[in-house]
C-alpha cells in the first residue's frame, strides 16, 4: 500500500512568488522543503466488511493520561463485577437417607464421588451427570470413613460395625449381589481410614492407629501412645510413609510406618478434628479444631503453627486441600463452608445457604475448580471454588481480559474501597451475629491482658503471641 | 595420511603443559607460540573471571549461539534498542532493594520491576515500526519559514493536504469560536451572533447548521461527534449533531468559557458571574459550582494531564481548580495586567499565558517557576499549543505560530499568516497539522506542518472510527470513567503509598496492642550445644550483634557527612567561580 507523504522539494516560478503576500520580493528562485500529515485512509480503514476493524495503537504514555485513575476505575468495576457474579452454588446431590458423614474423591475419574451417610448407606454419584450411579448398604451404623484406592478399581470403607469393607468400584452387573471384595472384622470401632499413595497398605484409626496389609487380616503394626481414641489419619502425600492423625487427647501425633513408635506429638488446648496435608509442600498440614480455628504446621517445627486461620464461629469439621495447595476450605459446625489461602488468617470466601445444616465433610475437587460439601440434612453440595468464575471453556480474548483484570484487581487490592468491596460477603443472621460477639470477647480479653502487663513489674508478663497461645506443649 | 615432519609442527593434544623437545629450526616459531599461549591462558583466566561475575553476564554470552559450522552468530542477543525510546515509556525510577529478611517482598519486587522492564522494551520496540512520521517546514539557508505564505505551503503539498487550508466566508454573524472534536475529524463553530454549525471539515460536509438566536459565547464537543454544548446568551445548550436541542441547563448561566475533560465526562464552564461550575455529562448532573469571587471569568483552559482547570483573571493571576476544593489550588501571578490568554501544553509540564502588559510568559507548573518571557508589540489575544508543542498566538489579525516556546529563547516566528478579520479563537486540530482560526470574517483553516500528533491510537481516539467503534469506544469510556473525586495536581498520587496514613495507623495499632509489633527484636543468642553457650561465649556473641549494629549506624552517619560535605564543597566551589567573574564595577576598584 502506498502512501503519501509529500516531501517535496520544488522550484517555483517567479509568478507564484509574486502572488503570495508573505514572501520577499528580493528572492525571486526559492527552495523548501515542507512534509504535512496526510494519511491515507486505506492504512486506517478496513477493505472490506467481512475483514476486522483495524486497530492502529500508539503506546505513547502523553496519550494516554490519568493511566492510575483509569486503571484503578478498571479495577474497581472488575471488582464490583465480582460480586455480580458471584454464584457459587451449582447443584446439590440428593438421595442419602440420612446426614453425609464421609466423603472420598476418586483417584482417576474427577466425575466420580463417593459418599458415605450416618446410616450406613454408601453411594457413587457421577457428578457430571449429577445423578447417583450406585447404592449400596455398607455398613450397620455410620459409614465412618471412606477411601479410594490409589488405582481407583476399589475403595474401603470403615463403619461402626467394627469392619473394614473393600468393595470394587465397578458396579455389579445384571443379577450380581452387591457384595464386598473383602470383609476384616476388627476388635474395636474404627473412626478413619486412609490408604498408602504407592503400597498396598493402609490405615485405620480408632482405639489406636493401626497399618494394615491388604493381603492380612491383622494390623502389621499398631500406635498407641497413652490415647483412648483417634478420629482421623492421613498419609503424607509425598513423603509416603509418614502420617498424622488427631487424637482425642487434643494432640496430633506424627508416625513413620517404618518404625515402631510414633514420632512426635504436639498437644493443643482443644481438640483437633481431622487433618490434611498440603499436597504440594508436603511438610505442611492443616489441622480443623474444636476452638474455631484451623492450624498450619510445618511438621518439622510443631512448637508453633506456622498460621491460625480464624473465622469460624463453630466447631471445624472438616479440611480439605486445593490440589494446587494454595489454598484449602474448611467445614464447619456453624453451616458454613469457607476457603482460606493457606497462609492467610482469614477466610477469603464463606458458602452458606437458608437450607444447608452442619457440614460434616468437604473435599476440593482434583481439578481445582469445585468443592464439595456434605451436611448433615442429608445432601452433597456441589460449589465453584472460584465464585465468580464462568464456567466453561473461554474463548482466548475473554481469557485475555478476565486476566487483565485480575491483575489489576491484585495491583489496587489494598485501596479502601476496593478491599471493602472485596471483603464484603453476606453471611447468616447467628454467623454474623457470633462473630461480633467473638471479636468483642477477643478484644476484652487482649484488653485485659495489655493492662495486666502494663500494670506489673516491666518483664515479669511476657507477650504471648496468637500462634504460641494454643500450644501446650511438643513431645518427642 | 599426514606427513610425519607436518605432524610435529601441528599441536600436540595431549595436554598444554607438555611443550615438544626443542628444535634448533623451530625455535622461532615456538617463540611465537607461546606468546600464543600466554595469550590464550590470559584469556582463559579472563573468562573464569567473567564466570565469578555474574550469572546475567553467562545468559547474554549463551545468547551467541554457536552453529555446528563454528560460525557464531553476528549479531547476538536481542536487538538493541535506542535508550531514548526505552526512556519515553519509563514510568519510574528503580525501587531501592529492601533488606534480605523481607525476601517475600524483594521477590515481588524484582518480578514486577522485570516485568515493567519488558513492557518498556517492548514499547519502544513498537515504537519504532510506527507508520508515520511528523510533518517539517524548512526555508532555504538564509530564508525564514515564517515568510513562506500559506498559498506556497499549500501548493507544495499533495492535494489532500492542500485541501486542508481554506477559508470560510461567514462574514455575517462572526466573529467565530470553534473546537475540534477529539478525533479532530470534526469542527464545531459558533458565530458571535448566534450561528452554530458543526462540519466533517476534512470532506467540507456540513453536519448541521442553526441559529440559536441569541448571543454565542462559547461552543464545545463533548465526549463524542454527536454531541455538543452551547454557550449561549443566558443558558448553557446541549444539541446533538442533527442541530436538535436536546437539553437547556438553567443552573449554568451566562456561561463564557467551557473546558471539557474528555476522561471524566465533565464539562467545565465559566460564567461572567465569576461561577465555575462542572457538570457531569454522562449522568447530567452538576458536580461542583465554586463560587471563584474574581469577577468575569473569561480566560479558561484546562490542564489535559491532571484535569485541573486554569483561569486566568483582570488582576493578572492565574488560578487552579478541582472539583474537589472549593478554594483554589494554586494563586500564580503572572502579568502585570490582565490575562488574555492562557494554555497548559499535553504532558502539563508547560503553561504559557499572555496578558495585558504584551508579555508572553511560559510557567513551568510542576514547580510554578517561570521559565521565559517574550515581549510581543500587539500582545497576543489568544494562544493554542499543539500536541507536539507548537504554540500559536493571535495578534490582532496576526496569527503566529512559535517553535520550542520553553527550551530556547526563541526570536522569530515559525509561521504566520494574516487572516481577514481579528482572530477570536485559535484551535490546533489533533492528529493533523492544521491550526483553525476563527476570526471577524469567518474561519480559517491553516496549515502548520509538524503540529500534529502522526500516530494515533486506536482505542483512544481514531479519526478513522466507524459508527460502531464509535459506539464500542464509549460505551468503554463510560465504563472507565474517572471520578471527579480523582482530580488532584498530580494524577499519578492513586498509584502511591500513602505513608503518612500508614504512620498514623501504626501509631494506633501500637497504642492498642501496648508493643510496637514493627520493632527490631532484641537479640537472643540461639542455644548452640557442647559447651558453645557459656556465659562468655553467649556474652561474645551478644557483643559482635551489637557491635555489628553500632557499626552500621556510624556507616550511616559518616555517609550523611561525606554528602553534607560534597554538598558543602560544591557550593563553595560555585561561589568562588562566581566570585571569580569580573563585574563591570571592578575597575573603579583600587
Amino acid at each position: 500500500m502506498q502512501r503519501g507523504p509529500s516531501e517535496s522539494l520544488l522550484h517555483q516560478h517567479m509568478a507564484s512568488v509574486l502572488s503570495s503576500l508573505s514572501v520577499c520580493p528580493l528572492s525571486l528562485c526559492r527552495i523548501m522543503k515542507v512534509k504535512v500529515l496526510s494519511r491515507n485512509p486505506d492504512d486506517y480503514v478496513r477493505e472490506t466488511k467481512l475483514d476486522i476493524q483495524r486497530v492502529p495503537r500508539n503506546y505513547d504514555p502523553t496519550l494516554h493520561p490519568f493511566e492510575v485513575s483509569r486503571e484503578y476505575t478498571r479495577a474497581l468495576n472488575a471488582t464490583k463485577l465480582d460480586r455480580v457474579f458471584a454464584k457459587p452454588f451449582l447443584a446439590s446431590l440428593d438421595g442419602h437417607r440420612d446426614g453425609v458423614n464421609c466423603m472420598a474423591k476418586h483417584t482417576t475419574s474427577l466425575s466420580t464421588l463417593l459418599s458415605g451417610s450416618c446410616d450406613g448407606e454408601v453411594r457413587v454419584w457421577n457428578l457430571s451427570k449429577r445423578e447417583c450411579g450406585r447404592t449400596l448398604q455398607a455398613h450397620e451404623g455410620f459409614v465412618r470413613g471412606m477411601v479410594v484406592r490409589f488405582c481407583g478399581t476399589s475403595f474401603f470403607t470403615v463403619g461402626d460395625d467394627k469392619t473394614i469393607k473393600q468393595w470394587k468400584m465397578e458396579t455389579p452387573g445384571y443379577g450380581e449381589e452387591e457384595e464386598p471384595l473383602n470383609t476384616i472384622l476388627g476388635k474395636t470401632v474404627f473412626t478413619g481410614l486412609d490408604h498408602h499413595r504407592k503400597d498396598a497398605v493402609f490405615a485405620t484409626c480408632g482405639q489406636q492407629v493401626d497399618i494394615w496389609d491388604e493381603q492380612r487380616s491383622s494390623p502389621i503394626r499398631s500406635f498407641t501412645w497413652g490415647v483412648d481414641s483417634f478420629s482421623s489419619v492421613s498419609f503424607n502425600p509425598v513423603e509416603t510413609e509418614l502420617l498424622a492423625s488427631c487424637a482425642s487427647d487434643r494432640s496430633i501425633v506424627l508416625y513413620d510406618m517404618r518404625e515402631s513408635a510414633p514420632l512426635k506429638k504436639v498437644i493443643m488446648t482443644m481438640r483437633s478434628n481431622t487433618l490434611c496435608w498440603n499436597p504440594m509442600e508436603a511438610y505442611y498440614f492443616t489441622s480443623s479444631n474444636e476452638d474455631y480455628n484451623l492450624y498450619t504446621y510445618d511438621m518439622r517445627y510443631l512448637d508453633r503453627p506456622i498460621t491460625v486461620h480464624m473465622d469460624h464461629v463453630s466447631a471445624v469439621l472438616d479440611v480439605d486441600y486445593s490440589p494446587t495447595g494454595k489454598e484449602f476450605v474448611s467445614a464447619s459446625f456453624d453451616k458454613t463452608v469457607r476457603i482460606f489461602p493457606k497462609d492467610g488468617g482469614h477466610s477469603r470466601e464463606v458458602y452458606h445457604t437458608k437450607r444447608m445444616q452442619h457440614v460434616i465433610c468437604v473435599k476440593w475437587s482434583a481439578d481445582n475448580k469445585y468443592i464439595l460439601s456434605g451436611s448433615d440434612e442429608m445432601n452433597i453440595r456441589l460449589w465453584k471454588a472460584n465464585a465468580s468464575e464462568k464456567l466453561g471453556v473461554l474463548a482466548p480474548r475473554e481469557r485475555e481480559s478476565r486476566n487483565y483484570s485480575q491483575k489489576l484487581k491484585e495491583k489496587f487490592q489494598h485501596h479502601p474501597q476496593i478491599r471493602r468491596i472485596t471483603h464484603h460477603r453476606h453471611l447468616p443472621k447467628n454467623v454474623y451475629h457470633q462473630s461480633k460477639e467473638l471479636r468483642i470477647m477477643k478484644e476484652a480479653r487482649r484488653r485485659k491482658y495489655a493492662n495486666v502487663r502494663k500494670h506489673s513489674k516491666p518483664g515479669t508478663v511476657p507477650v504471648v503471641s496468637e500462634k504460641a497461645k494454643h500450644v501446650v506443649t511438643v513431645v518427642k | 595420511m599426514a606427513v610425519p615432519g607436518e605432524a610435529s609442527v601441528d599441536e600436540s593434544h595431549v595436554g598444554e603443559n607438555k611443550t615438544p623437545p626443542g628444535r634448533y629450526w623451530k625455535e622461532k616459531q615456538e617463540e611465537g607460540k607461546d606468546g600464543q599461549q600466554t595469550e590464550q591462558t590470559l584469556q582463559q583466566k579472563k573468562k573464569k573471571k567473567q564466570k565469578a561475575k555474574k550469572r546475567k553476564q553467562k545468559e547474554d554470552q549463551r545468547d551467541g549461539k554457536k552453529f555446528i559450522s563454528g560460525k557464531s552468530d553476528p549479531f547476538p542477543g536481542p536487538a538493541p534498542i535506542p535508550e531514548d525510546r526505552v526512556q519515553k515509556f519509563k514510568r519510574k525510577d528503580k525501587i531501592k532493594k529492601p533488606p534480605h529478611q523481607h525476601y517475600k517482598l524483594r521477590d515481588v519486587i524484582a518480578r514486577s520491576e522485570e516485568a515493567s522492564e519488558m513492557a518498556q522494551k517492548q514499547a519502544a520496540r513498537f515504537d519504532l515500526l510506527l507508520p508515520e512520521d511528523a510533518g517539517f517546514l524548512e526555508g532555504d539557508e538564509d530564508e525564514d519559514t515564517c515568510t513562506i505564505s500559506q498559498e506556497d505551503i499549500a501548493g507544495a503539498v499533495d492535494i489532500t493536504s492542500g485541501a486542508k487550508y481554506f477559508n470560510l466566508k461567514l462574514p455575517q454573524f462572526g466573529p467565530y469560536r470553534l473546537d475540534y472534536s477529539k478525533t479532530g475529524r470534526h469542527l464545531l463553530l459558533g458565530g458571535r451572533r448566534g450561528h452554530v454549525s458543526c462540519i466533517d471539515w476534512q470532506s467540507k460536509q456540513l453536519m448541521c447548521e442553526i441559529n440559536v438566536m441569541e448571543s454565542v459565547n462559547d461552543v464545545k464537543w463533548l465526549h463524542s461527534e454527536t454531541m455538543y454544548a452551547v454557550a449561549q446568551k443566558k443558558w448553557l445548550y446541549i444539541y446533538d449533531s442533527n442541530g436538535i436541542e436536546l437539553h437547556c441547563i438553567r443552573k449554568f448561566n451566562d456561561v463564557l468559557r467551557m473546558q471539557f475533560l474528555p476522561y471524566h465526562f465533565l464539562l467545565a464552564t465559566a460564567s461572567a458571574t465569576s461561577f465555575l461550575q462542572y457538570l457531569d455529562v454522562s449522568v447530567g448532573k452538576e458536580v461542583a459550582a465554586i463560587c471563584t469571587k474574581t469577577g468575569r471569568l473569561d480566560v479558561m483552559c484546562q490542564n489535559p494531564h491532571n484535569a485541573i482547570i486554569h483561569l486566568g483573571h483582570h488582576n493578572g493571576t492565574v488560578t487552579l481548580w478541582s472539583p474537589n476544593q472549593k478554594e483554589a489550588l494554586v494563586k500564580m501571578l503572572c502579568h502585570q495586567g490582565g490575562v488574555r490568554s492562557v494554555t497548559v501544553d499535553k504532558t502539563g509540564t508547560y503553561m504559557v499565558t499572555s496578558g495585558m502588559d504584551k508579555k508572553l510568559k511560559v510557567f513551568d507548573i510542576r514547580t510554578f517557576k517561570p521559565l521565559k518571557s517574550y515581549f510581543l508589540p500587539a500582545g497576543a489575544s489568544s494562544l493554542s499549543l499543539s500536541q507536539r508543542g507548537l504554540l500559536s498566538a493571535a495578534t490582532g489579525d496576526i496569527v503566529q505560530v512559535y517553535r520550542d516556546v520553553w527550551s530556547t529563547p526563541v526570536t522569530k516566528p515559525y509561521m504566520a499568516h494574516r487572516v481577514r478579520g481579528t482572530a477570536w479563537g485559535l484551535h490546533f486540530c489533533p492528529f493533523e497539522d492544521v491550526l483553525g482560526v476563527g476570526h471577524g470574517e469567518g474561519f480559517t483553516s491553516m496549515l502548520v506542518p509538524g503540529a500534529g500528533e502522526p500516530n494515533f491510537d486506536g482505542l483512544d481516539a481514531n479519526p478513522y472510527r466507524s459508527a460502531k467503534q464509535r459506539q464500542e469506544w464509549e460505551v468503554k469510556a463510560l465504563l472507565e470513567k474517572i471520578q471527579p473525586e480523582l482530580i488532584s495536581l498530580d494524577p499519578s498520587e492513586l498509584g502511591r503509598v500513602d505513608h503518612a496514613t500508614f504512620e498514623q495507623r501504626h501509631q494506633d495499632r501500637v497504642q492498642a496492642l501496648g508493643f510496637d509489633p514493627l520493632a527490631k527484636e532484641k537479640f537472643v543468642p540461639k542455644y548452640k550445644k557442647k559447651g558453645r553457650s557459656s556465659a562468655g561465649n553467649v556474652e561474645k556473641r551478644k557483643k559482635q550483634v551489637a557491635h555489628e549494629d553500632q557499626r552500621d549506624v556510624i556507616r550511616k552517619t559518616v555517609e550523611d557527612k561525606m554528602k553534607m560535605e560534597k554538598e558543602k564543597k560544591q557550593r563553595e566551589k560555585k561561589a568562588a567561580v562566581l566570585s571569580n567573574q569580573r563585574s563591570a564595577l571592578d575597575r573603579f576598584k583600587k
